[in-house]
């Protein structure tokens, strides 16, 4: 398999097509929706995967959650569930299509 | 609750509802794991019906939708069924033999909002030889699939591995590469309805499972990222059980063409328990409280050597409708496992199978259809392989 290229601050995520990014109140969660497959995510996770749109790169999201939630240094908890994000193919750095 | 003690504390809802929204299919797979007696059962559900179980199940927190059958392009109101799934928020899969599909259909399912599609490369033999003589079904499929791709869904194909086409694993390799497949499944076959009576003609030896592995492996280092491969090992070839539906009643439901609602696409068959309809009750009380929901959820119904096996919470003790057709009784181990006592009813059946060439039954094989589920329904009362004889395929 080929060695994914690793994420930076500059890269601009997005979900995979076919990928859908929901509320479900059952679950009271946000969860990752693909082809017969669910993540739940906990609740940081949602409020990451919810500024992943492929128009924000990693430092506009780590800003935004850091205006969201002050007081915070949020930086490198957002790098590494994004590097796992990555690693499980959740998200891929945009593609020009 | 009837038995005090035999649910866990708390049950889970449900996450994947499968819809068999028709036994009718144009296909006779001889490894269907269909029930064979699909021609005895009721009517289907109406469109209404299917609505209400679509909202129902979405209520207690179904999220994954599985459109299957049968086939299910033969129902003509799937594309309303497809809309509301979608309206839900529901994640939809069409799983189809690609039979019956067309440009118009296809676009309807997409504007629907249709997530996803699994074509399958379904007919045993007949296709098979089709794809390597390179007549028409192929032509069929690859034209199926550049409308798929045409509408931007990924490339999903299935095919099922057995005796008579698992040494053709590297042609069909081959196909899926030249139809730009993304994710490819290659599933051997389990042996449910259609593919049990038939077990004996689609077991395949152990070295033919080992090379078919072999040649996947050397495919998957050369096509790198392109393609998604899972190979699935049939069952019989392990020494321990599957997690069968992750546990019973955990996060899977199937309701039937017919209304009935299982916690797996089998366990029709099991005896004793009685399965509610979608026309008498709700999918919550179906789910929460009838009988046959909580009869085999958490472990107080394990006998040994499960009732004490450190991995009874890793695979619940394999397959209820296994252990049963296998033992006659659905609360022993899954007898894959080797634990089990009857363990060498899986291993007898495996070393038949290890002779190569013609497979050592007298049974003739038979295709799924509806001649011969009318007459395994008359033969209903033996369902062994031995009372199988006789039966002839059209």
């Amino acid at each position: 398999m080929a060695e994914r290229a690793p994420l930076t601050t500059d890269t601009v995520p997005e979900l995979p097509r076919h990928f859908r990014f929901q509320w479900e109140p059952a679950q009271n969660a946000h969860v990752l929706l693909f082809p017969e497959g669910m993540v739940k995510l906990s609740e940081s996770a949602g409020e990451i995967l919810k500024r992943v749109n492929g128009a924000v790169s990693v430092s506009g999201i780590i800003k935004d959650l850091e205006r969201t939630f002050p007081g915070a240094d949020l930086g490198q908890d957002v790098m590494d569930f994004l590097e796992i994000a990555h690693g499980n193919g959740w998200i891929r750095p945009k593609q020009d299509k | 609750m009837e038995t005090a003690g035999s649910v866990p504390n708390k049950i889970s809802n449900p996450l994947w509802l499968l819809a068999e929204l028709t036994y009718k299919c144009p296909l006779h797979c001889v490894f269907c794991y269909n029930p064979v007696d699909y021609t005895s059962y009721g009517e289907e559900l109406g469109t209404e019906d299917w609505l209400r179980v679509l909202r129902q199940s979405r209520e207690l927190g179904a999220t994954q939708l599985g459109l299957s059958g049968g086939e299910p392009l033969m129902r003509d109101d799937l594309e309303i069924i497809v809309r509301e799934a979608r309206q839900l928020g529901y994640y939809s899969n069409l799983i189809t033999s690609g039979i019956g599909l067309t440009e118009k259909r296809l676009a309807a399912f997409k504007e629907g909002g249709l997530d996803h599609i699994q074509i399958s490369f379904q007919d045993s033999s007949r296709e098979m030889n089709d794809f390597i003589s390179s007549t028409k079904t192929f032509e069929l499929k690859s034209k199926v699939a550049q409308w798929v791709k045409e509408h931007e869904y990924p490339i999903v194909l299935n095919v099922v591995l057995h005796r008579m086409n698992i040494d053709h694993i590297a042609q069909i390799l081959e196909m899926a590469e030249r139809m730009e497949v993304e994710y490819l499944e290659l599933a051997n076959t389990q042996y449910y309805g259609w593919g049990f009576v038939n077990r004996d003609h689609l077991l395949p030896t152990r070295d033919q499972v080992e090379r078919a592995e072999h040649v996947t492996n050397e495919f998957r280092a050369r096509i790198g990222d392109r393609m998604k491969i899972y190979f699935v090992v049939p069952d019989y070839h392990s020494n321990r059980p599957k997690a069968c539906m992750n546990g019973w009643g955990s996060v899977f439901v199937t309701v039937t063409a017919d209304g009935l609602v299982l916690p797996c696409h089998e366990a029709r068959m099991l005896p004793g328990l009685t399965f509610p309809s979608v026309r008498d009750h709700d999918m919550r009380w179906i789910w929460y409280d009838s009988p046959g929901f909580n009869a085999y959820r958490g472990d107080s119904w394990m006998k040994e050597p499960c009732r004490d096996c450190p991995d009874k919470a890793k695979d619940f003790g394999g397959c209820r409708c296994q252990a049963f057709m296998l033992t006659g009784d659905a609360t022993n181990a899954d007898p894959v496992c080797d634990l089990s006592p009857y363990h060498h009813i899986v291993t007898d059946a495996v070393d038949r199978a290890n002779v190569p060439g013609k497979p050592v039954t007298v049974s003739p094989i038979l295709f799924r259809d509806d001649r011969n589920s009318r007459q395994l329904v008359e033969k209903k009362q033996e369902p062994t392989t031995e009372t199988l004889e006789g039966l002839q395929h059209r």
